[in-house]
């Protein structure tokens, strides 16, 4: 009896670890199996040159990344730049001033808007965003825009990302000690004055981890974005240009991979790039948050 | 910072106003009941029951295995290992960073992986990738509650006599609220997601009958649907949104009550 009880902890003990193990690995298989499939274009075609060039014919071997890079980049950066002061505001209104009532009932709906599935905001934007562009804003601004452009896919970005960073820009705010605050209060700070110079210059290094981690997410995010983009691969000179970012390049020729052996490879290739830097930029702003979080603690 | 909230908050409704009021429309009976018939996309009759159905297989199945896989970890890092070890804060690091890997970044890794062992695709890959998709939520979601679990239970336990098996059922019994909440989370985020199945699972406009088939998941039915030149087919498309998004919801509002009911209990 004895021996047995003991020897059923041993082998859960193994079951466990080995299952914790493989989780563990699991980085480091998905990074590695993409560049082992990557390797081939990389070998021949060189990583810096196809970085830098625009070219994309992949039937006479010439694979450039620039412009679905740039695509990428353009709406990660449209999409943080409307994220970013609407979500700090949330969030310093939901931690500071908002009371108990009013964050009860707005605190729900904004986690609801992260449980929407991509898709159904590609939908939203296709009906409401496109053509308002198109239509209504556009036409002040440029000559002709279909309403699929970089603009659509930022705003529809943006959305995305507000769940997201306002419940860590909250997190933020409540690991701020009270003391602080009420040590501002007490020497004649106004409630604007303190949450301007102690709360939010405390909770920099989280707000900007928080900015960190909505721009992996906004780096890797396909369905949506690729629904109201436009797709076309070139470098986008305006906000009212089509773009086609990297994620959607890769979902849009998932089917004719396989029969030129060289495409598969720049997909992939595609696929690693994106997995990498947003491993890095999660890593950065994780550790960052868990610093500020330790440090507060004490 | 009144009016930013507003605009966030508006954003919702907008999104769900224009589901509603566009989706509305397409619905009727045969939309969940039908598979669709030949040539689909130029209009002909049915429905979506197929994607319906092969939305449920891969996300049941994907949460059905990640569970077996996840419930070891949870337990292992926080009844095996000591609580200030370093393996627990990597393993903990690691799954944040995994959560923040793109779906389509999976689906491509999947794509690989089945090439190399010889996979069509089907729904049995389906779920394979699927399930690595939402393993980190899983793990994460459970160890937030088993955190919240007294260290003197655990030191009680022990201090009987037990085995750190025995003991970690005795926390799994205090984990398991959270496994639920786990499990639907996991669920709405496995079938909500496109990119996933878009490289591992195909289309196809049957119900898949083994797992070596290929099936349809909503989303992806959504998303072909929409590009279809066809009004009809679009239409179809709205409506298919507006069940999705239904679905979602449901989930939602769900684990909301599941939590309230739990925090009643709380000390």
């Amino acid at each position: 009896m004895y021996k047995l009880r003991i020897l059923k902890d041993k082998i859960m003990s193994i079951i466990m670890q080995s299952l914790t193990g493989f989780a563990l690995l699991l980085m480091f298989i998905i990074g590695g199996g993409l560049l082992y499939k990557a390797w081939p274009i990389l070998s021949q075609n060189g990583l810096f040159n196809m970085l830098t060039s625009e070219t994309w014919r992949p039937f006479k071997g010439q694979f450039g990344f620039l412009s679905y890079i740039m695509g990428t980049i353009w709406i990660a950066v449209i999409g943080i730049s409307i994220a970013f002061p609407l979500c700090l505001l949330t969030g310093v209104y939901l931690s500071e001033y908002a009371s108990n009532r009013i964050r009860s009932v707005v605190v729900p709906l904004i986690d609801l808007l992260a449980g929407v599935p991509p898709v159904v905001y590609g939908v939203w934007g296709v009906l409401t965003i496109v053509p308002f562009i198109g239509d209504t804003l556009a036409p002040h601004f440029v000559e002709y825009s279909s309403g699929y452009s970089v603009l659509a896919g930022g705003i529809v970005l943006s959305i995305m990302t507000f769940p997201l960073i306002i419940s860590i820009l909250r997190e933020v705010f409540a690991a701020i000690p009270n003391e602080l605050r009420d040590a501002s209060l007490s020497l004649g700070a106004t409630k604007w004055q303190t949450t301007k110079l102690v709360v939010i210059r405390k909770a920099l290094p989280g707000i900007i981890a928080a900015v960190v981690l909505a721009i992996s997410r906004a780096l890797g995010e396909t369905i949506a974005v690729l629904m109201v983009c436009g797709n076309i691969a070139a470098i986008p000179h305006s906000i009212f240009d089509s773009c086609y970012p990297l994620p959607a390049l890769i979902a849009n020729n998932y089917g004719e991979m396989l029969s030129v052996p060289m495409y598969e490879s720049a997909l992939m290739l595609a696929a690693f790039i994106l997995f990498i830097i947003i491993v890095v930029f999660n890593a950065v702003s994780r550790l960052t948050l868990a610093r500020l979080e330790r440090r507060f603690k004490l | 910072m009144m009016l930013a909230t507003a605009i966030i908050v508006s954003c919702l409704f907008s999104i769900l106003y224009t589901i509603i009021s566009k989706g509305i429309k397409g619905m009727n009976w045969d939309m969940v009941s039908r598979v669709p018939e030949g040539g689909f996309y130029i209009g002909k009759e049915g429905g979506i029951l197929n994607a319906i159905i092969g939305s449920i297989y891969v996300a049941g199945g994907a949460t059905l295995l990640s569970l077996l896989i996840s419930i070891p970890i949870v337990l292992y890092i926080n009844v095996y290992l000591n609580k200030d070890s370093k393996l627990v804060a990597f393993t903990r690091t690691s799954f944040d960073i995994l959560f923040g890997v793109p779906s389509i970044v999976y689906g491509a890794f999947g794509f690989t992986l089945m090439v190399m062992l010889g996979l069509k695709t089907s729904l049995l890959a389906g779920i394979i990738v699927v399930t690595l998709l939402i393993i980190p939520i899983m793990v994460r979601t459970m160890d937030e509650v088993a955190l919240l679990v007294p260290r003197e239970l655990r030191d009680a336990v022990y201090s009987l006599g037990a085995t750190r098996w025995e003991t970690a059922k005795v926390i799994m019994r205090q984990v398991a609220p959270g496994i639920l909440t786990a499990i639907l989370l996991s669920f709405g985020r496995a079938i909500g997601d496109a990119a996933c199945p878009l490289f591992t699972a195909g289309y196809t406009d049957s119900i898949p009958t083994s797992l070596s088939q290929p099936t349809a998941t909503l989303p992806l039915a959504i998303f072909f649907q929409l590009s279809s030149p066809v009004e009809e087919v679009q239409t179809r498309a709205y409506a298919a949104a507006l069940i999705l998004t239904i679905i979602i919801l449901t989930i939602n509002v769900v684990i909301r009550i599941i939590n309230k009911k739990l925090s009643k209990h709380k000390i």
